[in-house]
């Protein structure tokens, strides 16, 4: 049952105890940047009653305590929230670089993408490295960072059959996105190399190394500077 | 310090308590007990808090020493729970002996059965919860299913042993369901009258493919699937999503946090313990309740979570 707020806003109730909260059809750094804020925002001064938050390219899944709160209330005081949203003071996204060893067994994919493209695998690095991709959300497994954009030139289909398991640190691309593996999971897209960062670490604050709408840029390193970050 | 050693562990069996919620923006999923209702009970037998860890065993359960005793209850599925070569109770607070054995065998109804025990399981938790979360290898015991020589502790109770059951009445109301009620899912306008009447009319079978992230079905598939590209979103606990083959998949307690196929309906909260207890194959339908019923039966089962424990 969606329910218009202004132009854009629609809330759609998910479940008994989720609200999504969509912020329109179109993937843009800007609709993105309004889901970060509200984000932000229910962090710094959290709803009681609100248990959880999903957020993706444009939306935000509100997950909240059924027995204490139902979707019309919190559809209001989500509507107070994002009236503050543009204007309130959140964290600021931060810059991160993340070294990467591509080609040879940690990519296995990259020959077949420079192929892909007519390009050379030195020109796929370089076009990976060339700009920095904006943290559109976490999602997927924890520490999972959806990537965007890619270069126009790099923009290949996901594999056909997805890898049954892939190495944790796997820098991979599919569609208009990258992206890394933070563990060993199954995994459809295309791996062009490898970091010795770690994504996700639990004893680490704010668990995972990079969060939305932090900008993100790779950096290509050599296999001995790779082993030597790997030891710490 | 009670220890419980672990003589032989069964299928899976992980440490698991109600979960880690809060974490949706790392894309840490909340996790916890698939049959979160037999956990809280079990609890609330042994004189716990209803949150505390516990083992939650999957269709095979293990055998477990008990060195210095303790007192436990069994909850969720029959397991052929013995000590000493007889049948014990379920559902029903039993103190352990220093050296009594709880063996355990395969199930005789649901997928899970719980193992709680005064004191709880100690581990140290992972962002507030003692839950395992067996993809990344986090939280629990060492991140991963109980194996064989396993130490586990058991927490500090101060509380004496009371001989506590749970009311017969109100566990026949509890019961883990086969038809499993649904609220609409956001994209369930995105499927014709002909696939939305089929999906509420047909019997599904649970695959081989089932387990705390997911439970895939295999059954006849929607006709007029989709064709509009879906934006990847949150998805809700519950979620059924209609893959490209036309089959529901219920998205469960170690979910994915987003995800991008449409979602035609959401199994109410109240009924996700039913999910929890869904065997391979099991046959189960979905019928379709409104919002405002579903929690009307929400509100009612948590009474009866609240009530059903008596002393006797």
């Amino acid at each position: 049952m969606p329910e218009s707020l202004g132009e854009a806003v629609q809330f759609v109730w998910a479940s008994d105890a989720s609200l999504l909260v969509s912020f329109g059809e179109r993937i843009s750094a800007e609709t993105n940047e309004r889901v970060r804020r509200l984000l932000r925002l229910l962090e710094a001064e959290p709803i009681a009653g609100l248990r959880n938050v999903h957020p993706a390219y444009c939306s935000l899944l509100i997950v909240f305590d059924a027995l204490r709160m139902r979707h019309a209330e919190l559809q209001e005081r989500v509507t107070e929230y994002l009236e503050r949203a543009e204007t309130a003071e959140v964290p600021e996204p931060r810059e991160i670089e993340i070294p990467v060893c591509y080609g040879g067994e940690f990519g296995p994919d990259l020959e077949e993408v420079a192929a892909l493209h007519e390009l050379t695998a030195r020109q796929v690095i370089e076009a990976h490295c060339s700009r920095s991709y904006r943290v559109y959300f976490l999602g997927f497994v924890p520490g999972f960072a959806y990537l965007g954009e890619l270069p126009r030139e790099l923009v290949t289909p996901r594999l056909g059959a997805p890898r049954k398991k892939v190495a944790p640190g796997s820098v991979a691309i599919a569609g208009h996105q990258t992206g890394v593996y933070p563990f060993a999971t199954p995994g459809g897209w295309r791996l062009l190399g490898r970091t010795p960062v770690r994504m996700f670490q639990a004893e680490r604050e704010g668990l995972s190394l990079v969060s939305i709408g932090d900008r993100v840029r790779f950096r290509p390193i050599s296999q001995e500077r790779f082993a030597e970050l790997e030891r710490g | 310090m009670k220890v419980i050693e672990v003589e032989s562990a069964g299928l899976l069996t992980t440490v698991q308590d109600l979960g880690r919620p809060g974490y949706g923006a790392m894309a840490v999923s909340a996790s916890g007990a698939a049959d979160a209702v037999s956990l809280r009970i079990g609890n609330r037998l042994v004189g716990n808090r209803e949150g505390a860890a516990a083992l939650e065993m999957t269709l095979l359960g293990g055998t477990f020493r008990f060195p210095h005793g303790g007192v436990v209850a069994l909850t969720g599925s029959d397991f052929e729970a013995q000590v000493d070569g007889e049948a014990i109770e379920a559902w029903t607070a039993r103190q352990m002996r220093p050296g009594e054995v709880l063996r355990m065998g395969p199930t005789r109804s649901g997928a899970r059965c719980y193992l709680c025990v005064q004191g709880g399981i100690a581990v140290k938790p992972f962002l507030g919860s003692a839950s395992t979360h067996l993809l990344t290898g986090l939280g629990g015991y060492a991140g991963r299913a109980l194996r064989k020589g396993d130490l586990l502790r058991i927490g500090e109770s101060a509380e004496p042993f009371r001989k506590r059951k749970t009311s017969r009445a109100a566990l026949e109301k509890l019961a883990p369901r086969k038809t499993l009620r649904v609220t609409p899912g956001p994209q369930k306008e995105w499927f014709s009258a002909a696939a939305q009447k089929q999906f509420l009319q047909s019997a599904y079978r649970v695959s081989e493919e089932a387990n705390r992230m997911g439970l895939r079905l295999e059954g006849a598939a929607l006709p007029d699937l989709p064709r509009a590209e879906m934006i990847t979103e949150g998805i809700p606990l519950g979620a059924v999503q209609i893959t490209a083959a036309g089959l529901p998949i219920i998205l469960f307690v170690e979910q994915q946090t987003t995800g991008g196929y449409a979602k035609i309906a959401n199994v109410i909260t109240a009924d996700l313990h039913s999910v929890g207890q869904l065997r391979p194959r099991d046959e189960i339908r979905f019928a379709a309740v409104d919002f405002e019923e579903a929690r009307r039966i929400l509100a009612e089962q948590e009474g009866l979570i609240k009530d059903c424990v008596v002393d006797g």
